[in-house]
């Protein structure tokens, strides 16, 4: 793949004229996709993809457009003569881009990771075997994920991650279920047994009588899965320049000094720990990490190449759309072994569902409880907690009531596939707080 | 190009119970204006198709962007090959199934012809963009139009023959004023395209689009100085481009059969609505009816056919409040049956791109008009508030308990429409919520919405749907602003 990527970018060097730079990214994928539900299959199969988007530049003006390979040179390369008078064309219909920004710098590098992803018919037969006399859905998603970056001045970036996502449920019974996942570029039965032995165990704690709470402000504990989702709602429009300049974000005020978060709240992009790309669309190579919130107070932003322009400041090689790839929040003190004693009586929260924001300017946000969700009493789980509204500011949620992060995180692979797999991680604590609001 | 693909697949054509082909290639454009500058324009073409193979009680899929006659024999080989892993251990026995086997064709209508140039819809959107500006307090705009053309051919081992081309349109727009603090956003058909049909570029006089810039800036500086949307108990009017996502999130998704029968519980979820409502649950008042209709012209997700070749045709899946059917296709109506329920299942089988298996989908689905005028269910109202188009979503698991947040309201005292609010949410409980509608607008309310954006599926999926609305009213909800 990597070498007909290369064939490519030098045969649309030679199609370009002397006064046109081009930029050229790939993103193919060779995935098997596995659904289970009741421990049956419901539907299996591949997807074999490769997609290029070719930007071509003239006098501060850009086209871009994406094509789908087959793979096939005769076929693709036609293709690209297309695309490439396409764009020329489009160019003279187009005014001057004041925000035009690629790499004039060209670094080109090579990442391969190394791997050991089990035969599908094994993973299928473990999977099977262990979902035996237990009510379990899920997805095991697997395969080689590329990434390639060409331009007409040389640079050449290459990425290949090979790795799998497994994410499952085991189920009680209506909306009584224990989320799980392993993922990772190296399978290990053992490990997936251990992770698989772990949630029978406490799948054995929702057969107890549910307990239904009442609105009002509780105690609670935020498992990992649970902070990241309250940290991915912030990713969206929060993390980059553009938002915060066009006062869109919902951490406007933490950006702009009128508020903070604890103390001990530091998220950073942590690109070098990641399994994403280290290059982004228009050839910038990403710093290891950027601090986006450092000691509870906002530190810098992600910027684009086209917002580096358009604010004249530099930028840090964020993708188009400035959202974190690599999301890390700084562990705290807590131990997790002794996350229910300090609890003491509360909601222990295993995964919230469905953010969004109930108001902005106070970066107030809404959402629900899911799966193993517990009421804890005096450090001791006492039953399994019927599904609640929370409504309540990221301000008092990672601010003034903010109790402790633990002290261990996990880390966790994005499982999205919306058109292709996701090469996104996040690395997350547990957090602690008081008065948590829940409404309905 | 249809010939062709059939003579391939014709060829390549494995010795097994059943095998499709569905190859779409679509082609898309993004054109953006934002802040009176034009952004690059973005061009797609996407190719490819999917192999699907029903063999001795097990089923594979193998999808492809080589369309080689050798890269099809290799799909043909991935898919099989997935059927053998999955024979004897699937959640049906694939070889009792009888799919579909029609054939026919569908287009989308087209009453305009499309711009001539990029230059010309660019022309377009600077003009709405440059309306925008309206005051130093407007401080983001933003235009843009977004084009598919798709065509897609679904051919069998057993004769069918499937050929659809649609054409879509997708104009937005959206301005934030800012002033102490405070940003107030106002976007024409939503921040997230809920103005979206089928067609060609009357769509743009459709929807109003021209002169919208500065109707969207006016209301977003309006909003900056309107008091927060009150709290407490009280009557609601939902305008058709808030109603779409309150249709979509608390009958749509919960009345999919995938989800009643448990495939979505590790991701988008599952649902409060069992297979034994079906027939006989009061969802809603007697005023609510619910169509799953595919045949609406401009509608976005009008078809004729359906992803497993099924043939769509429009059907209640509520009436006078009673649910009647689910949203489920082939497949899953199968299941339903096999697990000793006699449901009736919609032609909704749907996948988002060549690259996805077709699983159970909203399409169109529609609330039928009633006969009450706005001005009648504003009449009607001692205490309450209009809210229009949607800004924030969530709802459980179950699709029960939500929350929806609009970026305008109007409050409504002694039947008089008075000053706009910012802020307006609202809270509720599907299964009690659809009892308290109270009025249904009539035609002259009714708006033809949808989203480009419907998430759901393992691997994920992200698909468009159509709703079609009246006005709403709905008695005693829950209402609530921001913080002050």
């Amino acid at each position: 793949m990597q070498t007909y990527f290369h064939q490519i970018a030098d045969f649309i060097n030679t199609k370009i004229n002397a006064d046109e730079v081009f930029l050229a990214n790939l993103s193919a994928e060779e995935s098997r996709f596995v659904r289970f539900n009741k421990s049956l299959i419901r539907q299996a199969g591949s997807i074999k993809q490769s997609s290029m988007t070719i930007s071509l530049i003239k006098s501060d003006r850009r086209a871009e457009s994406k094509l789908t390979l087959c793979g096939q040179r005769d076929t693709d390369f036609a293709q690209i003569v297309m695309v490439v008078e396409a764009l020329r064309r489009d160019l003279s219909d187009l005014p001057e881009d004041p925000y035009l920004l690629y790499n004039l710098m060209p670094q080109s590098t090579e990442h391969v990771g190394a791997s050991r992803i089990a035969a599908d018919a094994d993973v299928l037969d473990l999977i099977i075997s262990a979902g035996q006399r237990k009510d379990l859905v899920g997805l095991y998603a697997a395969g080689t994920i590329y990434k390639g970056f060409a331009n007409s001045l040389g640079q050449r970036n290459w990425h290949r991650v090979d790795n799998f996502n497994l994410e499952w449920c085991l189920y009680h019974a209506t909306d009584k279920a224990v989320k799980s996942s392993y993922a990772g570029t190296h399978w290990d039965h053992a490990e997936f047994t251990r992770k698989m032995t772990s949630a029978s165990e406490q799948l054995a704690i929702l057969t107890r009588p549910a307990k239904q709470l009442s609105p009002g402000q509780y105690r609670a504990y935020l498992a990992p899965a649970a902070m990241n989702e309250i940290l991915e709602l912030l990713s969206w429009e929060s993390f980059g320049i553009k938002a915060q300049r066009n006062k869109q974000s919902p951490l406007l005020k933490l950006e702009e000094g009128s508020a903070a978060l604890h103390a001990g709240v530091n998220v950073k992009e942590n690109s070098a720990d990641g399994i994403a790309p280290g290059f982004q669309a228009d050839g910038f190579i990403k710093p290891p990490s950027v601090n986006l919130i450092k000691s509870g107070k906002h530190a810098e932003a992600l910027v684009s190449p086209r917002s580096a322009r358009e604010f004249d400041v530099d930028t840090n090689a964020a993708n188009a759309g400035e959202g974190p790839e690599a999301l890390d929040m700084a562990a705290g003190n807590l131990r997790r072994d002794e996350v229910l004693k300090s609890l003491d009586t509360g909601l222990l929260i295993g995964n919230l569902h469905y953010l969004n924001y109930s108001d902005r300017k106070a970066c107030r946000m809404t959402g629900m409880t899911r799966f193993a969700t517990f009421w804890v009493e005096n450090g001791e789980i006492i039953a399994p907690l019927n599904v609640m509204r929370f409504d309540d500011s990221a301000y008092r949620v990672l601010g003034d009531n903010l109790i402790g992060l633990t002290a261990e995180r996990d880390l966790m692979l994005d499982s999205a596939s919306y058109g292709e797999r996701s090469t996104g991680t996040a690395r997350m604590p547990g957090g602690l707080v008081k008065d948590f609001a829940l409404t309905l | 190009m249809t010939a062709s693909f059939e003579s391939t697949f014709k060829r390549i054509l494995p010795a097994v119970d059943f095998c499709s082909l569905r190859f779409v290639e679509e082609s898309t454009e993004q054109l953006s204006v934002r802040q009176d500058i034009a952004e690059p324009p973005q061009t797609c073409v996407d190719r490819g198709a999917m192999i699907s193979i029903f063999d001795k009680g097990g089923y594979g899929y193998a999808a492809t962007s080589d369309l080689s006659e050798s890269g099809l024999r290799a799909a043909v080989a991935r898919a099989q090959e997935w059927a053998r892993l999955t024979a004897g251990r699937s959640v049906i026995d694939y070889s009792t199934l009888t799919m579909p086997s029609v054939s026919g064709h569908y287009r989308t209508g087209l009453q305009k012809p499309a711009f001539t140039s990029k230059r010309e819809k660019f022309e377009l959107l600077k003009r709405e963009s440059a309306a925008c500006k309206i005051d130093d307090r407007i401080v983001d705009w933003s235009a843009s139009f977004w084009t598919t053309h798709t065509r897609q051919f679904y051919v069998t081992g057993d004769g069918a023959m499937v050929d659809q081309e649609w054409d879509f349109m997708v104009p937005s727009l959206s301005a934030t004023a800012f002033e102490n603090g405070e940003a107030q956003t106002r976007s024409f058909g939503g921040r997230y395209n809920g103005f979206c049909q089928q067609g060609g570029a009357e769509i743009i006089d459709r929807a109003g689009f021209h002169g919208a810039g500065k109707r969207t800036a006016e209301e977003a500086l309006a909003l900056l100085f309107a008091p927060n949307c009150p709290s407490g108990t009280m009557d609601v009017i939902l305008m058709p481009d808030q109603m779409m996502l309150q249709i979509h999130e608390s009958i749509g998704h919960p009345t999919e059969l995938d989800r009643i029968l448990g495939d979505e519980r590790n991701f988008a979820g599952t649902s409060f609505v069992t297979l034994d409502m079906f027939g006989q649950y009061q969802y809603g008042s007697d005023l609510l009816n619910v169509t799953f209709d595919p045949g609406m012209a401009e509608q976005f997700a009008s078809y004729a056919f359906d992803d497993d070749g099924a043939r769509a045709e429009k059907a209640f899946l509520i009436e006078k409040g009673k649910l009647l059917r689910p949203l489920g296709g082939t497949i899953s109506g199968a299941r339903a049956q096999q697990a000793g329920y006699d449901v009736q299942g919609v032609a909704n089988s749907r996948a988002c791109a060549w690259n996805r298996a077709p699983i159970d989908r909203m399409a169109n689905l529609n609330i039928e008009p009633g006969t009450s005028t706005l001005a009648d269910m504003i009449t009607s109202i001692e205490h309450g508030v209009l809210m229009k188009t949607n800004v924030s979503w969530s709802i459980d698991d179950s699709r029960n308990k939500f929350q929806f947040g609009c970026e305008i309201g109007q409050v409504i005292e002694y039947g008089k429409l008075g000053h706009v609010v910012k802020n307006p949410n609202y809270r509720g409980i599907s299964a009690t919520f659809w009892r308290s509608l109270a009025m249904v607008g009539n035609a002259a309310t009714q708006e033809v919405m949808g989203t480009p954006f419907c998430g759901k599926g393992e691997p994920n999926q992200v698909i468009r749907v159509g709703h079609a609305s009246p006005a709403c009213k709905f008695s005693n909800i829950d209402v609530f602003g921001a913080e002050a």
